[in-house]
């Protein structure tokens, strides 16, 4: 065996560089996936620092964090919540369905991307980043906040229909007729519908082949199975990461939380490599032209999610400061919708650069904006009752 | 007293009560383990101030703080039932005489009449305990005898 000694060094300078920038992001309660990204466009072609020998090493490990990535989301899913949701916010995600698919959508027609490359921007500009408005409302101790279950179950409904997009979507971009895609798409969703009775009816059978009391036992079985689904996925052109998204969903219970508990620091090793690679794959110069689209694009769903956040927190009774720090926490976007372009933006020139810089922005924009909504003295509210029954 | 449940999708539950004097309070339990105490204030009852943070071990050693006197409230119940007879609780200070001792060895109930039932040490019971059982400092002797025999079992632990 040699030792790849230009390999080691360049990873090794790029993960130093990632935790640097990733403290300072923390220290201001920010989230370091704009960091990251700035990162792989200074390591990547065209930037100022090239890492050439790490290159294979990084593209390898972003098609790791893809799958890492949905996995955990898959894992988070539970029913009860998911009903919970349900429930209470049908209307919510409505709202927030239209209000912001429709901007990437429109944006899309005007650039004059094709069909897939529409629907691509529309799913990018829809999904809230549950990553960093999770993490966000923790830190900024809002966990307590009467607007908090409005904001979290939004993101739930949210992911869900990741669930059914991302099927929808990766058929088509593996390349095909349109009969193969639409066929493909049926697939894909019967596949994750099978998922969901599985896991429902059948998920502890599922844990106890998976369930192992030794940790390395726990991840070297989830791993292998993750992967393998994940590769018959691809095989079948319906995506690895809608596979491992599937296994995520199968798995619940105990096994869920003690593998999501053992993947987590692996999670997030490989999702900076992911958005690092992201990064890398975005040329500086093509990046100029697309920027006063990204900024509008920006702007306006920013504010449409302003609007969709302060609807869901009404819905829930919460009060005038409250809705505005559910509004302005959900402006956050990230993982997924840049998952959305590592799927489709091979195919499409302009998606890839305009995604980065919409998601630089509002992964950006959104922690700061709803930090700021925090602050000031509540307004003294004259004639209201000192307190408001919770919603039940 | 009431307490609201609310599910705080992907995070875990959130547990509200409004407290004796008014005050409304919040634990935000995580998946995670840890918790979270927080107070709503007036001005804007949507917002909690988070006054507390606990890890899993914290919480354990708070709730261990806050449950066990109940223990010995229970045993205090039952003594209820017969005139004359009390229930107290004898801590066993670290580094006290018996502080690494036999339960025998304080010859307890040769002196005084009162029965040690219990040993409450963190957050484990020693429901009946032999006189084998090894006292270490921290631990509550749940006493049951007349009230001289519980002051007595007390002066003999205090040495």
């Amino acid at each position: 065996m040699r030792t790849p000694v230009a390999l080691l060094l360049e990873l090794g300078v790029i993960l130093a560089a990632l935790s640097i920038l990733g403290t300072l992001a923390r220290r201001l309660t920010l989230s370091p996936i704009p960091l990251y990204l700035l990162a792989g466009l200074a390591v990547g072609e065209g930037g100022v620092a090239p890492v050439p020998a790490s290159g294979e090493f990084v593209e390898t490990g972003a098609a790791i964090g893809v799958i890492l990535l949905l996995l955990v989301l898959g894992l988070e899913f539970s029913l009860p919540e998911f009903a919970v949701g349900m429930r209470r916010h049908v209307p919510s995600a409505g709202v927030d369905l239209v209000l912001n698919a429709v901007p990437g959508a429109v944006a899309g027609l005007l650039l004059g991307l094709d069909g897939l490359g529409t629907l691509a921007l529309a799913g990018a500009t829809y999904i809230s980043s549950s990553g960093i408005v999770a993490r966000l409302l923790s830190d900024l101790h809002r966990l307590g906040n009467r607007e908090t279950p409005a904001v979290l179950s939004v993101l739930v409904l949210e992911d869900c229909a990741m669930a059914l997009y991302l099927p929808v979507i990766a058929v088509p971009a593996s390349g095909g007729s349109w009969w193969q895609a639409a066929l493909g798409a049926l697939i894909a969703i019967t596949a994750v519908l099978a998922a969901f009775t599985v896991s429902y009816r059948w998920g502890h059978h599922l844990g106890r082949v998976i369930e192992h009391p030794d940790e390395e036992q726990l991840l070297l079985r989830v791993l292998g199975l993750t992967l393998l689904v994940a590769a018959l996925a691809e095989l079948v052109h319906a995506s690895a990461a809608v596979g491992a998204f599937l296994v995520g969903l199968a798995l619940t219970g105990e096994t869920a939380t003690r593998t999501r508990a053992v993947l987590g620091p692996l999670r997030d090793l490989f999702a900076a490599v992911f958005f690092l690679a992201i990064g890398v794959s975005v040329d500086p110069a093509e990046l100029v032209p697309v920027l006063p689209a990204a900024l509008a694009l920006a702007a306006v769903t920013l504010v449409t999610k302003v609007v969709t956040g302060r609807y869901a927190a009404r819905r829930d009774r919460v009060g005038r400061r409250g809705q505005w720090r559910a509004g302005t926490a959900l402006i956050a976007r990230g993982e997924f919708s840049l998952v959305i372009v590592g799927l489709v933006g091979t195919t499409h020139d302009t998606l890839g650069p305009l995604v980065t810089a919409y998601v630089f922005l509002l992964a950006l924009a959104g922690p700061l904006l709803t930090r700021l909504a925090g602050t000031g003295a509540p307004r003294p509210r004259l004639g209201a009752p000192a307190g408001r029954p919770a919603p039940p | 007293m009431d307490v609201t449940e609310v599910l705080l999708p992907g995070v875990g539950m959130r547990y509200e009560f409004t407290g004796h004097k008014g005050e409304r309070v919040g634990v935000v339990a995580r998946r995670t383990g840890d918790f979270e105490l927080v107070l709503y204030d007036a001005g804007d009852p949507d917002e909690g101030r988070t006054v507390l943070e606990l890890d899993s071990e914290e919480a354990d050693a708070v709730a261990e703080i806050l449950g066990a006197p109940r223990i010995a409230e229970r045993f205090a119940d039952l003594t209820k039932e017969v005139p004359g007879l009390g229930s107290g609780q004898v801590e066993v200070r670290p580094g006290s005489a018996y502080d690494g001792q036999p339960l025998g060895a304080t010859r307890a109930r040769t002196l005084t009449g009162a029965s040690i039932v219990a040993v409450v040490r963190g957050e484990e019971v020693i429901a009946s305990p032999t006189p084998q059982q090894l006292l270490r400092g921290g631990d509550v002797l749940v006493v049951i005898g007349t009230h001289e025999g519980i002051a007595g079992v007390d002066r003999i632990i205090r040495g």
